[in-house]
């Protein structure tokens, strides 16, 4: 593997992002509805301004699980179909490179375009907490942050799957769609509705291991039980066992949602 | 940057650019290319044409090592380009791909520059590539103000960074003007003379016919004929056209005489008598022509293009 031409990738791939303001549109986005739910998120119960790290992560939480996996498929959709129906496809795979270096020259400017407008985007919120709550309350966002951005990394992962997959542009940014609405909208629902219909009975703890099968929900159980005083606003803590609730266990659940589909794309990246 | 060239383990033939042997390429049952055997030597340019779907593509593709063979081996400078050393292989290798987009938010410079560290070449070749192509001027301009001809030619500089040895250029002249056109092929002569071995498609026929050493005319996946466009119209035996223009009271007495010969067949025109006959027997309408003592006007003699040529092989 040449990692001169890996990096000649990812650079221009990340250059672009710059250049287009996409990094730039995209903190800003980050910005403003970080500051918003920070500052109102407690409005329900008649106070305004910070409150608590605690409470800021988990109004933050929702934002960034409905948020960032749909700027990261759509941000690599089109990676490698694009490429394709550009016809400069052709014209990269003749070049002294193998298709694992285009795939990952490609992932990683992405990923570092992704990587730098979250970190840019949430970091306002940590300046404001550090005044406030100083290091200790930090550390929990700074927990926080990195987990958005490996949520990013793995739809992203999963956005440049469906990019070798899909023959066509429009039929990629579908099926990028598609996994949003299957992984963010109705997998806890097909997951809650299991849980009821049995009624509980039947393999309840394994209704539970079967939240890693979505990325989302392993981003969840990461922030929430990591702080103690979360994990009550949340429902999902009544049938998440404690074997569940270490964070190194659910970080390297996620670098296995990062890393696999990335495989996937490679495998059926072939000649 | 400097590489060697790795050379295979197969035979392969010195002052022979690109070897294939009994390449095949089967998609299911469809044969897209179907046992085809070609040599072609250092500094030739080389025209490939067919049908589409006649298979030049999928050949195409397999002599750049994008698609694997199903069967048979391909050699580009002595060496497989899907090979375990197909970088070195690669890097003497120049591809214009047909009707390519680059990318519309960087410069021309900038494009090749990417391309230039793609490649292993350096950097410093970049504008001057620019400027063998025309296009110094645009050097710094975003690709989106480029118009469909510049864009070709920017595509043809990519091509031409490194030290191409062999250069595949597919429907490489598509969007240029005349000019564009003439300048192009000045610029592949300028690299055979140099050594460089190009393989080139296009559509245009009438433009490869005088520009081409040898060519191949695919169809359903076979080489169909191979040869210089001389060769080609000698296998076919196609018929040489004549137009005699002539004095008005001279054209029946001509166009008898003519119908006596084997081979030949004749109609009249306003201005005279059009014939067609064989090559071999195109002295002999000549000297009967002189010898019956009427005043030629003019007289114009047509070899069969390549496009008869090419419908007389493919069809």
């Amino acid at each position: 593997m040449e990692w001169t031409q890996i990096l000649t990738l990812a650079t221009k791939e990340f250059r672009d992002r710059l250049r287009n303001r996409w990094v730039l549109a995209v903190a800003l986005v980050f910005t403003v509805f970080s500051l918003v739910i920070t500052y109102f998120g407690g409005a329900q119960q008649g106070q305004l301004g910070l409150r608590s790290i605690e409470f800021t992560i988990a109004s933050l939480v929702s934002l960034v699980i409905y948020l960032i996996p749909l700027i990261a498929l759509l941000l690599g959709f089109d990676a490698v179909v694009g490429e394709r129906e550009r016809g400069s496809l052709d014209l990269l795979l003749a070049l002294p490179i193998t298709r694992l270096e285009l795939l990952l020259g490609k992932y990683l400017g992405l990923a570092a375009a992704l990587t730098l407008s979250t970190l840019a985007g949430f970091g306002l919120v940590a300046v404001l907490l550090f005044r406030q709550f100083s290091w200790p309350g930090l550390y929990h966002y700074l927990g926080f942050m990195v987990s958005s951005v490996l949520l990013g990394l793995a739809f992203l992962s999963l956005a440049v799957l469906m990019s070798v997959i899909a023959r066509e542009r429009t039929r990629a940014s579908g099926l990028a769609i598609a996994l949003w609405f299957f992984f963010v909208l109705v997998f806890d629902l097909l997951l809650l509705g299991g849980l009821v219909a049995t009624g509980g009975s039947y393999g309840g703890d394994a209704f539970a291991y079967l939240l890693l099968l979505n990325p989302a929900d392993v981003f969840r159980i990461l922030n929430v039980f990591s702080l103690d005083d979360v994990r009550t606003l949340y429902g999902l803590a009544s049938i998440v066992p404690a074997a569940l609730a270490k964070p190194w266990l659910m970080g390297s659940v996620m670098l296995g949602w990062i890393v696999v589909p990335l495989a996937l794309a490679r495998w059926r990246f072939r000649a | 940057m400097t590489s060697t060239i790795p050379v295979s383990k197969s035979a392969a033939s010195p002052g022979l650019a690109i070897q294939a042997s009994g390449v095949r390429k089967h998609y299911g049952g469809l044969h897209a290319v179907d046992g085809v055997d070609l040599s072609v030597q250092c500094g030739e340019i080389f025209g490939l044409i067919g049908h589409n779907g006649a298979g030049k593509s999928t050949l195409f593709k397999m002599m750049l090592g994008l698609i694997e063979p199903s069967a048979g081996e391909i050699l580009v400078n002595g060496a497989s380009v899907r090979g375990r050393d197909f970088r070195a292989a690669r890097r003497h290798i120049g591809y214009l791909p047909e009707n390519v987009v680059l990318y519309d938010n960087l410069s021309g410079l900038e494009t090749l520059r990417f391309f230039a560290k793609l490649k292993g070449a350096p950097v410093e070749q970049c504008a001057p590539a620019l400027k063998r192509v025309g296009l110094a001027q645009a050097a710094a301009r975003p690709l989106r103000e480029y118009s469909k001809g510049m864009r070709q030619r920017l595509g043809f500089a990519q091509a031409l960074l490194g030290t191409p040895r062999v250069l595949f250029l597919d429907e490489p002249t598509n969007g240029l003007d005349p000019q564009a056109i003439r300048d192009f092929y000045a610029t592949l002569r300028e690299l055979c003379n140099d050594g460089v071995t190009i393989v080139i498609t296009s559509h245009i026929l009438a433009e490869l016919q005088e520009r081409v050493d040898r060519l191949a005319i695919m169809s359903e996946g076979k080489i169909q004929a191979l040869g210089s466009v001389q060769e080609l119209r000698d296998q076919m035996h196609m018929p040489l056209n004549i137009a005699l223009r002539l004095a008005p009271d001279d054209i029946a007495p001509v166009r008898r005489l003519l119908e006596q010969l084997a081979g030949v067949n004749t109609t009249t025109t306003a201005e005279g008598v059009r014939l067609s006959c064989p090559r071999a027997t195109k002295m002999v309408v000549l000297s009967m022509v002189s010898e019956l003592g009427v005043r030629l006007l003019d007289l114009d003699i047509q070899e069969p293009s390549l496009e008869d040529v090419f419908f007389g092989f493919s069809d």
